[in-house]
C-alpha cells in the first residue's frame, strides 16, 4: 500500500481517548491509510473511526513520556489522544499530519472506498441536466440545451451541458464567454413557471477600465427578457468593489449598454473574510470560560450572523424581483462561483417547493453547486482550525446550508428534509468516503473519472433506510413562496453545527423522537381506520346488494 | 368617565411599525378600561384593543403634515403608533391616557369591572382551583420535622407574609418572633419548598439586621432549627442572592448578611444578582434594541450585550441551579435571602423549585408555584408592575425575568413542561392587565382587605378552562424529562441563553417562525384522539355486522358519515404567502415597482441599493454620467422585442465593442 511509508507506527496500545460527551476510554490506536481507529481492547469494538481527511489540525504536547495529541476536525469536533511513549506519539502525529494532507486527490479515500450497501440507484445518474431541462421544456420553448462546452473548452468551470436562450447560437456563446470572467457566460439557473421569469447567473463582465462592450453579451441578456419587460442585474459586490474590479479587467454591466436592466449592488463577503469569520465563531463557541458579555461580544465580532443576514437578504431580494416584480434577474459577483450560487440556490428554496424536498434539494446542490462549478476542493480544503490559511478557502457552502437552516427554522413544516440532512451535507463537503464533492468542477471530476472510480453520495443517501433518517416528520407540502424574516431577532446561531460538540443534544433528540412518535401514531391510526372503513363498506354493500361486492 | 376628554376620534391612522408606509385608517375610542382602534376597512373592521393598565408610556411626537403622532408603549411589549389629524384631539387623547394609565385607586382597575358572565359559585370555585394548603400536603407536610405555624395569624408578626407558614418543628413561637425582629421587615425564615426525597428544604427570609457586629440568639436558633429539620445533613447553605458589595453596603445601614462565625454549621454563599434598578434599566436598554427600526446584526447583538439582560437572566438561573444542586445532590437545606426577600429571593426559590420538582412543570403546578413563591410571600406586584400610580423607581421586571428563565429552560428541555410558550406569555400579559384579581396589591393582607376574591375573578380558573391552548404536545407524564430534577451542565454555557423574540417582539409577527410546531402537533394529537374514537366505533360496528351476517339476517345499517377532522394546516397561508418584513435594513419588500424610487421607504430596492447602483450618482461618474433616469433612456421604451434592440447597429458604440 502506498501509504505504508507514511505510517511509521501503525499501532499503539494503551492509548486513552477523550471526546465530548463520552467517558475517556483506553484502547489500541491503529492507523490505516485513510482512518484513525481506536478500539478498546475489552470487547473489540471501535470507539473511534475517523477519516484522516476530516482532520483539520493537530496539536501535540508532552508531560514526561506521556504524549497528548489533540485532533481538531473539520466538523469542529475536538478529540484528545493520550499516547504513552514520546516516540510513538511523535510518529503518530507526523503520520496523521501527512495522511490528512495528501496532495493527490486520487489518493483520497473515495478512490478506495468499497460500499457495503446495495446501490438502488446510481447517484451519478440521478440528476442529469437533460432531465432537469425536461421539467422546464413543458412550460417554455424559449430555452435550449447547449453542448457548446462539451469539451470544457469554452468555460472550464461549467458543465458540458448548459441551458441558454433559444435565440442565441453556440457561436455567440463562445464570444460572450470571452467577455465574462472565467468564460462563465450567462446561463439559466432557474425558470419560474408561475410567470415565466428566470434567474440567470454568470461571471462578471470584463469591461475593464475603458468600458469594453460585447454585443453578443447584450443580445444574450436581452434575449431572456420578454417583450416590454425589464430585468435586474444583482451584483453580489458593493459598487465600490465592483468598480475596483475594473482595474483588473473585470467590471459590471453599464446600464447605458443594458438599458432594459437595472443594476443592484449587494455586498456579500468572500474568501478570507468568511474564513476568518468561521474561525472566530468556532473559537467563541469552544471557549467555555468567558462570561455572557464576552460570549455575545465574540459572537458579534465573528460577523457570522451578519454574513447570514446579508446572503439571505440578497436571496430574498432576488426572489422578490422574480415573484413580486415579475422581473427576470441576472446574478453575478466576480467569478460567479460563490456568492452568486448562494443567492441563486437560496432564491429557489424560497420560490420553489420542489427544492424543499429531499430529491429537489439534492438536485439543487447538484445543479447550482456541483455542476455550476463551485470549487469544493479549494473551498473546503480546510476548516476552522487550520493555521496555514490559503486564500481560496472559505465556508461558502456552509453559509448556504446555514441559511437553509434559518429558513427551515422559520418554516419548520415546509421542508421534506430535517436538520440532520443539512449537517450530513456539511460533513461530506469537507470529508467523505464518496466522490461527489471531490474536484472543483465537472471538468476536473471528468478527468478524475469519479463516476467510474468512486461512489456518489446520492447513491448512499437515496435509499429508504437512509432517507428516513433525513425526513422531516413535520413536512406538509407547501406550494407557496416562503418569505423568511431576516431581522436579527429572527436569525439564530445554528447550534446543530456550531455547538454540536459543546453541549449535549440529548434533550433535543428526545424531543425529535417525540415528534416522530406523535406523527407515526397518527399515521398508524389513519391506516387502521381506513382499513376498517373499507371492510365495513364492503360488508355493507354485500348487505344491501345481497351479493359480494365486485370491487373490493 | 371623568378622565376621558374625548371618547372618540375619527380618521386616525394606526401606523404599521415595521413598514411605515402601511397604515390603517380608522376610529379611535377611549373607554373607561380600553383604548380601541377600529379600522375603517369595511370587510375586516379589524379592532385593536389596548387595556389602560398595559400602557407603559405615552409619547406625543412632533406634529407633521399628516397629523400628530402618538406613540404608546405597552407593558406587554406592544408598541402602537397613532397619527391623529388634529393637534387638539391628540392632546386630549394624550392627557386622558396619561391619567387613565395611572389609576390611583384599586377600584379603578379593570378587574373590578371585568365580568366574564360567571355566577358567584363559579367565581368562588375559580378561586379554589389553586390551594396552597393542598400544595404543602403534596410536599408531604406537616411531618416530623415541619409544622404549620400560626404565629403570623392576623399578620401579627409580618404583614407581608401569608398567615399560614411552615417552620421547623423545633422553632418555637419565641424563636420565630425573636428571629423576625432581627430580619428586615420581620420576614423571618420560613419554608418555601420541601424536597421529600431527602428531607432537604429551601427556606426564605429577608436579610439579617446584623450591621457590623449585631447578633440575635433566636435567629441563630432559627437557622439551627432549619438544619435540624434535615437530619441527614450537618450544615445548611445560606445563599445571599445579592452581589457582595451591595450586601456589605447594607451593613452600614444596620442590615447585612450572616456572619459564619456566629451561626453554627452554615455555609455562606453570595450569588450576585443585581437589584431592581439595574434590572429596570437593563430591560429598558434591551427594549430599545428591539425597537430599532432596522438594526444590523451587529447593532442588535451589541445592544443585547450592552443591555446586560441575558447576563442577568443567567445570574438568576445560576442561583437557582446552585440551590437545586445543593438540595438534590448534596442533600443540604438552603436558606435564601436578598434584601427584603421578595424579589430576587422569589425568583431564585421558584427557579430552584422548578428544577427540582416536576410538579411545578405542569400547568397546575406552575400556577401553584407562582401562587406560593410570589403571591403568598408578598412579592409587591402593585409596585413592581405599576398597577397603581406610584414611584417609578419601584417598577422592575422581576417576575418577567422569572418567566423568561422558565422559557430558557423550556428551550433546553423541550419535553419537560406540560405547558407551552403561549402559557407564559399570557401569564405575563395578565400580570400587567389587572383583568383578574390574582396579582393585585403588594401582599396577602392587602388582598384580604380589598376582598379580592369576592369582587374579582381568578386568572388561574380562566387559564385552566382554556388549558387546551396551553399544552405542550411533547409533554408526556411518563417521559424521562418529566421525572425528577432537571440537570443542567456545570460549564458556563452562555450560549444556552437566547434572546426571547417570542416575548419581546411578539407583536411583530413577521419575526416569529411562520409555522408553529406546537400548534401543528396539537392538531395531530387531537386528530389522533378522534381517530381512536372512530376506530373503536368502527370495530364495534364491524363486529355487529359480522354477527348479524352470521345470523343471516339482513340489517340495513346506516352508513354514517365518516367524521374525519378537516385536517390541519401547517402554515398560516396568508403570512407565508406574502413577503415577510425583511426588517433589518429592509422592513418589507416594496410591493410597487422598484423603479419608482421612493425615498421614504427604507426598503431593499431603494437608496443604498437601487440608487447607489447607478454609479453616476456617486463621485466618480465618468463615462456613465447621464444615465440616472434609465426609464427615459430606454431606447425602445420596452415596446420592442429585446433581441431586436440589441441587434441594432450602433455605429457610435462600435469602437468599444468587443470584437470576438
Amino acid at each position: 500500500m502506498e501509504f505504508a511509508e507514511l505510517i511509521k507506527t501503525p499501532r499503539v496500545d494503551n492509548v486513552v481517548l477523550h471526546r465530548p460527551f463520552y467517558p475517556a476510554v483506553e484502547g489500541t490506536l491503529c492507523l490505516t491509510g485513510h482512518h484513525l481507529i481506536l478500539s478498546s481492547r475489552q470487547d473489540n469494538t471501535e470507539e473511534l473511526w475517523l477519516l484522516h481527511s476530516n482532520i483539520d489540525a493537530i496539536d501535540k504536547r508532552f508531560v514526561g513520556s506521556l504524549g497528548t495529541i489533540i485532533i481538531k476536525c473539520k466538523d469542529f469536533r475536538i478529540i484528545q489522544l493520550d499516547i504513552p511513549g514520546m516516540e510513538e506519539c511523535l510518529n503518530i502525529a507526523s503520520s496523521i499530519e501527512a495522511l490528512s494532507t495528501l496532495d493527490s486527490i486520487t489518493l483520497m479515500y473515495p478512490f478506495f472506498y468499497r460500499p457495503m450497501f446495495e446501490v438502488i440507484e446510481d447517484g451519478w445518474h440521478s440528476f442529469l441536466p437533460e432531465q432537469e431541462f425536461e421539467l422546464y421544456s413543458s412550460a417554455t420553448s424559449e430555452w435550449r440545451l447547449s453542448y457548446v462546452n462539451k469539451e470544457f473548452a469554452v468555460c472550464p468551470s461549467y458543465p458540458p451541458i448548459v441551458i441558454v436562450p433559444k435565440s442565441i447560437d453556440d457561436e455567440a456563446l463562445r464570444k460572450v464567454a470571452t467577455f465574462r470572467h472565467g468564460g462563465r457566460f450567462p446561463v439559466l439557473s432557474y425558470y419560474y413557471k408561475k410567470n415565466g421569469m428566470v434567474i440567470m447567473r454568470s461571471g462578471q463582465p470584463l469591461t475593464g477600465t475603458n468600458g469594453r462592450r460585447c454585443k453578443e453579451d447584450e443580445k444574450l441578456i436581452n434575449a431572456t427578457l420578454r417583450a416590454g419587460k425589464r430585468g435586474y442585474i444583482i451584483d453580489t459586490r458593493s459598487l465600490n468593489v465592483a468598480q475596483q474590479a475594473r482595474a483588473r479587467g473585470g467590471g459590471f454591466e453599464q446600464e447605458a449598454h443594458y438599458p432594459q436592466w437595472r443594476r443592484i449592488h449587494k455586498s456579500i463577503e468572500r474568501y478570507h473574510v468568511l474564513q476568518e469569520s468561521l474561525i472566530k465563531l468556532v473559537e467563541a463557541c469552544n471557549d467555555q470560560t468567558h462570561n455572557m458579555d464576552r460570549w455575545l461580544s465574540k459572537l458579534e465580532a465573528s460577523n457570522w450572523l451578519t454574513h447570514i443576514k446579508e446572503i439571505l437578504t440578497t436571496a430574498c431580494l432576488a426572489a422578490q424581483c422574480i415573484d413580486r416584480e415579475g422581473a427576470s434577474i441576472l446574478i453575478h459577483g466576480t467569478e460567479g462561483t460563490d456568492s452568486t450560487l448562494q443567492v441563486t440556490s437560496l432564491a429557489q428554496i424560497i420560490l420553489d417547493p420542489r427544492s424543499r424536498t429531499i430529491r429537489g434539494f439534492e438536485a439543487l446542490v447538484e445543479r447550482e453547486w456541483l455542476q455550476a462549478g463551485h470549487p469544493f476542493q479549494q473551498r473546503c480544503a480546510q476548516s476552522a482550525y487550520c493555521s496555514s490559511k490559503q486564500k481560496w478557502e472559505a465556508p461558502v457552502f456552509l453559509l448556504f446550508l446555514d441559511c437553509v437552516w434559518q429558513i427551515l427554522r422559520q418554516f419548520p413544516c415546509s421542508f421534506e428534509f430535517n436538520e440532520h440532512f443539512l449537517v450530513m451535507l456539511f460533513e461530506h463537503a469537507y470529508a467523505s468516503q464518496f466522490g461527489t464533492f471531490l474536484g472543483n468542477n465537472e471538468s476536473e471530476r471528468c478527468k478524475l473519472k469519479l463516476q467510474q472510480k468512486t461512489m456518489s453520495l446520492w447513491s448512499w443517501v437515496n435509499r429508504p433506510s437512509k432517507l428516513c433518517q433525513f425526513t422531516n416528520p413535520l413536512f406538509e407540502a407547501n406550494n407557496l413562496v416562503i418569505w423568511p424574516s431576516v431581522a436579527p431577532q429572527s436569525l439564530q446561531l445554528w447550534e446543530g453545527i456550531f455547538l454540536r460538540w459543546n453541549r449535549s443534544s440529548k434533550y433535543q433528540d428526545e424531543a425529535y423522537e417525540e415528534v416522530v412518535n406523535i406523527i407515526e401514531y397518527n399515521k398508524e391510526l389513519q391506516a387502521k381506520v381506513n382499513i376498517l372503513r373499507r371492510q365495513l363498506a364492503e360488508l355493507e354493500t354485500e348487505d344491501s346488494c345481497g351479493r359480494p361486492s365486485e370491487h373490493p | 368617565m371623568e378622565h376621558i376628554r374625548t371618547p372618540k376620534v375619527e380618521n386616525v391612522r394606526l401606523v404599521d411599525r415595521v413598514s411605515s408606509k402601511k397604515s390603517a385608517l380608522g376610529t379611535l375610542y377611549l373607554t373607561a378600561t380600553h383604548v380601541i382602534f377600529v379600522e375603517n376597512a369595511p370587510d375586516t373592521r379589524k379592532e385593536t384593543w389596548i387595556l389602560h393598565s398595559q400602557i407603559s408610556t405615552i409619547e406625543k411626537q412632533a406634529t407633521t403634515a399628516t397629523g400628530c403622532p402618538l406613540l404608546i408603549r405597552c407593558k406587554n411589549f406592544q408598541i402602537i403608533q397613532l397619527i391623529i389629524p388634529q393637534e387638539r384631539d391628540c392632546h386630549d387623547v394624550y392627557v386622558s391616557l396619561i391619567r387613565l394609565a395611572k389609576p390611583v385607586k384599586y377600584e379603578e382597575l379593570y378587574c373590578f369591572s371585568f365580568n366574564p358572565k360567571l355566577d358567584k359559585e363559579e367565581r368562588e370555585q375559580g378561586w379554589m382551583l389553586i390551594d396552597l394548603s393542598d400544595e404543602y400536603k403534596r410536599m408531604g407536610l406537616p411531618n416530623n420535622f415541619w409544622q404549620l405555624s400560626d404565629v403570623n395569624r392576623d399578620y401579627r408578626v409580618c404583614d407581608s407574609y401569608p398567615t399560614e407558614l411552615y417552620v421547623p418543628k423545633s422553632a418555637t413561637a419565641h424563636i420565630i418572633v425573636g428571629s423576625s425582629k432581627f430580619r428586615s421587615r420581620r420576614r423571618f425564615p420560613a419554608l418555601s419548598y420541601y424536597h421529600k426525597d431527602n428531607h432537604a428544604s429551601i427556606c426564605r427570609s429577608s436579610q439579617p439586621l446584623s450591621g457590623f457586629s449585631a447578633r440575635c440568639l433566636e435567629d441563630e436558633q432559627m437557622l439551627q432549627a432549619i438544619r435540624k429539620a434535615n437530619p441527614r445533613s450537618d450544615f445548611i447553605y445560606v445563599v445571599d442572592t445579592r452581589p457582595k458589595l451591595n450586601a456589605m453596603a447594607n451593613r452600614a445601614a444596620g442590615k447585612g448578611y450572616e456572619n459564619e462565625d456566629n451561626y453554627s454549621n452554615i455555609k455562606f454563599q453570595f450569588i450576585g444578582i443585581e437589584n431592581i434598578h439595574v434590572m429596570r434599566n437593563s430591560l429598558q436598554k434591551m427594549l430599545e434594541v428591539c425597537e430599532l427600526k432596522s438594526p444590523s446584526m451587529s447593532d442588535f447583538l451589541w445592544g443585547l450585550e450592552n443591555s446586560g439582560w441575558l447576563r442577568h437572566i443567567k445570574a438568576i438561573m445560576d442561583a437557582g441551579i446552585f440551590i437545586a444542586k445543593a438540595v438534590s445532590e448534596e442533600g443540604a437545606s438552603v436558606l435564601v435571602h436578598c434584601s427584603d426577600g421578595w424579589d430576587r429571593t422569589a425568583q431564585v426559590c421558584s427557579v430552584a423549585s422548578l428544577l427540582l420538582d416536576p410538579h411545578y412543570r405542569t400547568l397546575k403546578g406552575f400556577m401553584v408555584l407562582i401562587e406560593k413563591d410570589w403571591i403568598s410571600f408578598g412579592h409587591k406586584f402593585n409596585h413592581r408592575y405599576g398597577n397603581l400610580d406610584g414611584d417609578p423607581k419601584e417598577i422592575s421586571p422581576v417576575i418577567d425575568q422569572f418567566i423568561e428563565c422558565v422559557w430558557q429552560l423550556m428551550e433546553q428541555f423541550p419535553c419537560a413542561f406540560e405547558f407551552n410558550e403561549r402559557f407564559l406569555i399570557h401569564i405575563q400579559h395578565h400580570i400587567y392587565s389587572c383583568q383578574f384579581g390574582n396579582f393585585l396589591c403588594n401582599s396577602q393582607k392587602e388582598r384580604g382587605e380589598l376582598k379580592i376574591q369576592e369582587r374579582t375573578y381568578s386568572l388561574w380558573a380562566h387559564l385552566w378552562k382554556n388549558r387546551a391552548d396551553y399544552l405542550n404536545p411533547l409533554f408526556r407524564a411518563d417521559h424521562s424529562q418529566t421525572q425528577g430534577s432537571l440537570h443542567l451542565p456545570t460549564t458556563p454555557c452562555n450560549f444556552m441563553y437566547k434572546f426571547w423574540s417570542g416575548m419581546y417582539n411578539r407583536f411583530e409577527k413577521g419575526m416569529q417562525p411562520r409555522q408553529s410546531v406546537t400548534d401543528y402537533l396539537m392538531a395531530v394529537k387531537e386528530e389522533s384522539q378522534q381517530l381512536e374514537e372512530e376506530l373503536e366505533a368502527l370495530e364495534e360496528r364491524l363486529e355487529k355486522i359480522q354477527k348479524v351476517q352470521l345470523n343471516c339476517t339482513k340489517v340495513k345499517s346506516k352508513q354514517s358519515e365518516s367524521s374525519r377532522p378537516s385536517g390541519f394546516s401547517t402554515s398560516d397561508n396568508s403570512t407565508a404567502n406574502t413577503p415577510q418584513d425583511y426588517s433589518g435594513n429592509l422592513k418589507s419588500f416594496p410591493s410597487r415597482s422598484p423603479s419608482q424610487g421612493d425615498e421614504d421607504s427604507a426598503l431593499i430596492l431603494t437608496q443604498d441599493n437601487l440608487k447607489s447602483s447607478d454609479p453616476d450618482l456617486s463621485a466618480n461618474s465618468d463615462q456613465e454620467s447621464g444615465v440616472e433616469d434609465l426609464s427615459c433612456r430606454s431606447p425602445s421604451g420596452g415596446e420592442h422585442a429585446p433581441s431586436e434592440d440589441s441587434g441594432k447597429d450602433r455605429d457610435s458604440d462600435e469602437a468599444v465593442f468587443l470584437t470576438a
